[in-house]
């Protein structure tokens, strides 16, 4: 299971192409977040994810235009961009898509399943497709070892995924088809996803379950034998709807497909 | 057995709206709190006995009392939500649920230090979870809980949603400074500590996602209460991560110092027809147990009694078709992507670690190597800023004290003996890669 780690691409890093789509506006917004910090150097990181957003990758004339509005040098900044691994010097795809391979996920089936992708899509880590839309890339732990084997897409979350499942997922991307995280909101474009992280929201928190099925596996146990935290001086935190009865991610239209599971594993 | 707390109202629908959040008792705490002399919510913290959830265990309340109040400068309170230690998978899961329990804590214990900004630096890989951060700190601060004369209290305050980058080392709290101050994420050299000189030099507090949400619970509910669960010095309820060979891993909000083998059982016990070979018990930067560990009490000072460190609480459970050599790699491999390159031991070693171990897991080492290996991981711990090397080392040590005849196995075969479509999920469901 060596080739994980195969970083090696031998397609340059382009600099300018002089196509920047940088604008007035992508400037005036960058001015927004610097404003945001009681100094303004703390936004580097959200507007290099707003470069990314408008470039589809960290561009020469994004690193200037940070530069100029924080009154760095263009290396200041690019010595910034460069150490942080979700800031990508070659143009992504329209979906990012992560397979984790640390340990966890790797043992559970993630290498088997990017060695499956890799060979499915026909291309390496950290690059993308010819049609320019799944660039692949393994990635580091995510936050969600109780969901192994792990993938993302653009940041949101695909849970105990199969080399089946995950070849679904990138051919449903690849053809235009809806997708949906089972732990987040319908998939955006990667450029979208990043407009988010630098800190303008899109309106769609409230799209998604509040968990998946193993966030709440144990608080289900303690609801089924009656479990409780003692009680402070607030009252019982006693719950709402002691009895058991719909559950927010059982709710119509609020289906997840960790809960949803037909991997046996989880019911047995 | 279990006391959810934190992980209470993560069945209520919609919980991560304020509304929802308010049906369960939301910002009461606060209003509380607000009540109290910010020193006396310190002290409240302090007599809770809560240690600090991110790993260290540091007790929360005297942390917070380290800040010098006379002290001109402004003060901040930034929470660390880079969850990136692997196997940890538990603030991610409350910050998508339940994302105000977190957001009351900061005005909290804001109030506490008298910050007067707060940060949440949370990874930037986690979408969703941002989405809904952002948007309980709006709802908070539309609702009057954020702002100027917070509840006509006069006390002011702004809180700021910061995404990071991809960086595992950010979660590192002075690398986390330099990130959020729009640097390399690096560590800083210490003293000074974050409390005297921390973002732009001012005092600081930096705090995990859970001891912050911890905060609210104990001000609604008394320090005598929190204090009621757990062990003599591990004190209150904490969410325990299941993950791997379990048959429902899962967050699991227990009394510090459950053990392993209750917190087996209650998620349905070792994957079918299998055992338990190894785990970690926080994180893969804690030295590795087995199942002679089943027993130990799941808190700090039980953990570190057997020689590894309660970390995250993230339970990485392998079952026997699990090659560990190939387990170890893969994590050291990951410290060496990581190591942000600031101390030669960290940056080098790291290098010379992987190719030792690429060497031993495809069956061309010798038992010399293993020597060297040790020699390397002694030479490397505690010779950097910070513990990211001491991390890397754990897993190998303890992996070669458990398994020694296993590494000597990949020798005398010639190759990894294990099959690694076994210890997948679907091995049993009749795929193939």
């Amino acid at each position: 299971m060596s080739t994980v780690n195969d970083h090696a691409t031998s397609h340059p890093v382009p600099y300018s192409t002089g196509d920047s789509k940088i604008t007035e506006t992508t400037i005036a917004e960058m001015r927004e977040l610097a404003a945001r910090y009681p100094v303004g150097r703390s936004a580097l990181l959200p507007m290099l994810h707003l470069v990314q957003s408008v470039e589809g990758r960290v561009t020469p004339e994004g690193i200037e235009a940070c530069a100029d509005v924080l009154g760095l040098t263009g290396a200041e900044v690019s010595a910034v961009a460069t150490f942080y691994t979700m800031y990508k010097r070659r143009p992504v795809g329209e979906y990012h898509v992560g397979v984790c391979t640390n340990t966890l996920c790797a043992v559970m089936g993630g290498d088997l399943i990017f060695e499956r992708l890799k060979r499915h899509l026909d291309v390496g880590n950290d690059e993308t497709t010819e049609d320019g839309k799944i660039t692949l890339e393994h990635i580091e732990c995510n936050a969600a070892c109780d969901y192994a084997p792990v993938m993302t897409v653009n940041w949101e979350f695909f849970d105990d995924m199969t080399p089946e499942s995950a070849t679904q997922l990138v051919d449903d991307l690849r053809e235009g088809t809806e997708v949906k995280s089972p732990r987040g909101a319908t998939i955006c474009s990667w450029r979208e996803a990043e407009r988010v992280l630098a800190g303008f929201p899109d309106g769609r928190a409230d799209e998604g379950p509040t968990g998946g099925k193993a966030s709440l596996a144990g608080l289900r146990l303690a609801r089924e034998r009656n479990w409780t935290a003692p009680n402070g001086n607030g009252g019982a935190p006693a719950p709402l709807d002691p009895v058991p009865g719909p559950r927010p991610e059982d709710q119509p239209g609020r289906e997840s497909q960790a809960v949803h599971t037909d991997d046996s594993r989880k019911e047995d | 057995m279990l006391t959810p707390v934190l992980s209470d109202n993560w069945d209520q629908i919609n919980a991560w709206q304020l509304s929802s959040y308010q049906r369960t008792g939301g910002y009461d705490a606060l209003r509380t709190a607000l009540r109290m002399q910010p020193a006396d919510v310190v002290t409240a913290v302090k007599d809770s006995g809560l240690r600090g959830r991110g790993g260290a265990g540091f007790p929360t309340g005297m942390k917070w009392s380290f800040i010098p109040q006379d002290n001109p400068k402004p003060k901040y309170l930034v929470v660390n939500a880079d969850e990136s230690e692997p196997g940890t998978c538990k603030d991610i899961p409350l910050m998508m649920a339940s994302p105000h329990t977190l957001v009351e804590g900061v005005i909290i214990s804001s109030y506490a230090i008298r910050a007067s900004v707060a940060f949440i630096y949370v990874r930037g890989e986690v979408l969703h979870v941002i989405r809904r951060l952002q948007q309980a700190v709006q709802e908070a601060k539309d609702a009057g809980f954020i702002g100027t004369n917070i509840l006509g209290t006069g006390y002011d305050l702004d809180v700021v949603v910061h995404a990071g980058a991809g960086a595992y080392i950010c979660g590192e709290e002075t690398a986390l400074l330099d990130s959020l101050e729009g640097r390399r994420g690096q560590p800083r050299l210490r003293p000074p500590f974050p409390a005297v000189a921390g973002l732009y030099g001012c005092p600081t507090v930096i705090n995990n996602v859970e001891s912050i949400a911890s905060v609210p619970a104990i001000i609604k509910n008394g320090a005598d209460w929190f204090s009621s669960m757990g062990t003599e010095k591990s004190k209150g309820m904490t969410l325990y991560s299941l993950s791997g060979h379990v048959t429902r891993p899962g967050q699991y909000e227990a009394p510090m110092g459950i053990t392993l083998r209750q917190l087996i059982d209650l998620a349905g016990g070792v994957r079918d027809g299998h055992e338990l070979k190894f785990w970690t018990p926080g994180g893969s930067s804690t030295p590795l147990l087995t199942a002679e560990h089943l027993d130990v009490p799941l808190d700090y000072e039980g953990v570190g009694s057997v020689g590894s460190m309660l970390g995250t609480k993230a339970l990485q459970i392998f079952d026997e078709t699990t090659c560990v050599v190939r387990a170890v790699l893969r994590w050291t491999e990951f410290y060496k992507h990581e190591s942000c390159g600031k101390c030669t031991p960290c940056r080098e070693g790291t290098w010379w670690l992987v190719q030792i171990l690429e060497r031993l897991e495809h069956g061309k080492g010798t038992e010399e190597d293993l020597v060297t290996l040790l020699d390397l991981c002694e030479n490397i711990t505690g010779r950097s800023f910070c513990a990211l090397a001491d991390g890397a080392t754990a897993p190998i040590s303890s992996s070669i004290q458990h398994f020694k005849d296993e590494y000597l196995a990949h020798f005398a075969e010639g190759g990894c003996p294990f099959d690694p479509m076994a210890s997948t999920v679907f091995a049993t469901a009749g795929a193939n890669a």
